[in-house]
């Protein structure tokens, strides 16, 4: 598969920190999900900031579907990708639902009737339909994270950046937003990069990177990492609480996979047990 | 919860013929009432226009009890005024008469005729805030401003502007509150105590709410930057209120009171 993103030695610091990133590269493939973890403070949120073009590496290069992110062609690159951020109140702009899913589309100076026709598609695709009138303090944080996420598929990007979008929702609004994304990169072929602490939403991905002291590194065995409670203490990283159950069971002779399993695996897994 | 009801809470969605009127022909015609409001000096006069105030009353198909409470905060104002109009004017005939103060038959009449204005004024603003949501009152305020484009002035910017400030005045409230429960969780009192204690306890909640403030602002300019903002003067709009027949015939009806009034006036 061809790679959508690639990223070629690049170095990056904050005005008067000490350098996060050092000769930088990784790429990501078409149509790939792909989960970034790592410590608090280790620059996952940059690595997004910088792949749209928001700020600039001192030094290297960032290709996106073979464009290079520079000052000239900021404007595609912010149209190929669509980011959903942290804060679900920092990220809607417009009055009510259907003018925040608008705000784009506005950017793009497009025609009055089209934009009415888009807002209707994407808020339905997202199941917000029925609240586009309403106004952003009467939604909770998952529909507002509906409603970024709307706002984004509204510009028909091909890459979607999850910039721990769930980390302020309750379990349930995670969820629910986390299948919505698999929902849409299916229907609409996207490329998503989710940059998280929830290993739920990381070991959703087809692919782990974990970021550490700069470097990004694969993980060549997702299920052992999760399996592996030092390393993801080390990582910055809770602990799954079916991990835990698992670890308790074994305690207690059974003989458990030695793989990770969700919720719903486990639970499927204990009702099979005789 | 309280206090951001008491600015959006005011808004009474609906479909009638004031509903459905452009914002831009509104807000003009709020501003022409005042005007002609000035303009009336008899009873005849003053009696035309609250016969028009309450037929766009009526027409708003809003609760006359909603207008009695658009009036209850400015109760003591009004009663103030009218009071000073009474007891401080001169000319006519005395009534009675008490050191500096005396009232006169004209003075009387004057308190009346201030006292209409007043409901007047009150009437008119409460039609259009609770007919027009303020999304477009800004709407209908950038309309009006679009001539000041020509010398430059940044009209579309004001209005971007003005639209997010009224859509975090909610979320901020939030905040307040928040901030509020947690110094009060810490033992701060900010009900009681001396002007000096209140400035004081005031400070730690300024200082959290101020920081809260700019990091929204920092997070939600990256935020529209990435959904390809670059400035407010290149944008396309989503919402479109047009001049339409129905703001000429309501214009038409003001203008045609105001006549009546400038021949019967004395």
């Amino acid at each position: 598969m061809k790679n959508i993103i690639e990223v070629k030695n690049i170095s990056f610091k904050y005005p008067e920190q000490s350098e996060i990133f050092k000769d930088l590269s990784f790429e990501i493939k078409r149509g790939e999900w792909t989960a970034i973890i790592g410590q608090n403070g280790s620059g996952k949120s940059t690595i997004a900031k910088l792949i749209d073009g928001l700020y600039q590496p001192m030094s290297g290069e960032i290709f996106v579907d073979d464009l290079l992110v520079n000052e000239e062609n900021i404007n595609k690159i912010h149209k190929k990708i669509g980011l959903v951020f942290q804060n679900p109140d920092d990220q809607f702009v417009g009055a009510t639902v259907e003018d925040d899913v608008a705000f784009g589309l506005e950017n793009q100076l497009m025609s009055t009737d089209e934009m009415h026709t888009i807002v209707e598609k994407s808020l339905k695709s997202v199941n917000m339909w029925e609240y586009r009138e309403r106004v952003p303090e009467s939604l909770s944080g998952g529909q507002k994270q509906r409603v970024a996420i709307a706002g984004i598929i509204a510009l028909a990007p091909q890459i979607i950046i999850l910039d721990e979008s769930t980390s302020m929702l309750d379990p349930l609004g995670r969820k629910d937003i986390i299948d919505l994304i698999y929902r849409l990169k299916q229907e609409l072929n996207l490329t998503v990069i989710s940059i998280t602490h929830d290993i739920d939403e990381a070991a959703l991905a087809d692919r782990i990177m974990i970021l550490n002291q700069g470097q990004l590194v694969e993980a060549t065995d997702p299920n052992d990492m999760f399996s592996n409670e030092d390393k993801l203490l080390e990582l910055g990283l809770d602990v799954p609480y079916t991990v835990k159950l698992m670890d308790a069971l074994r305690q207690q002779g059974l003989d458990v996979p030695h793989r990770y399993m969700d919720e719903g695996e486990l639970v499927k897994w204990i009702t099979q047990l005789k | 919860m309280i206090m951001s009801n008491f600015i959006f809470g005011r808004y009474l969605p609906g479909n009638s013929w004031i509903h459905k009127m452009s914002p831009q022909a509104k807000l003009l015609i709020s501003f022409f009432f005042v005007l002609v409001i000035f303009l009336a000096n008899n009873l005849i006069s003053y009696a035309m226009l609250i016969v028009l105030i309450l037929a766009t009353i009526v027409l708003s198909g809003i609760s006359i009890s909603f207008f009695i409470k658009g009036i209850r905060p400015l109760l003591w104002l009004i009663i103030f005024t009218v009071l000073l109009q009474i007891l401080f004017s001169s000319g006519g005939t005395p009534i009675f008469k008490w050191g500096i103060f005396s009232i006169t038959d004209q003075s009387l009449i004057n308190g009346g005729y201030i006292f209409i204005r007043f409901l007047l004024i009150i009437m008119m603003s409460t039609v259009l805030m609770l007919t027009t949501s303020p999304l477009a009152l800004a709407d209908g305020i950038q309309t009006l401003l679009k001539p000041l484009k020509r010398l430059h002035f940044p009209v579309d910017t004001l209005a971007l502007m003005l639209s997010i400030a009224l859509r975090f005045v909610p979320t901020l409230m939030d905040e307040t509150q928040t901030i509020m429960n947690a110094q009060r969780a810490r033992g701060v009192d900010f009900g009681s105590g001396s002007i000096k204690h209140r400035i004081k306890v005031a400070v730690p909640l300024l200082i959290p709410l101020f920081t809260g403030a700019i990091t929204h602002a920092e997070n939600l300019s990256t935020a529209m930057e990435a959904r390809g903002f670059t400035d407010s003067e290149h944008r396309s709009k989503y919402r479109i209120y047009k001049w339409q027949k129905r703001d000429t015939i309501s214009f038409l009806v003001y203008i045609l009171v105001a006549v009546l009034v400038i021949l019967v006036r004395k």
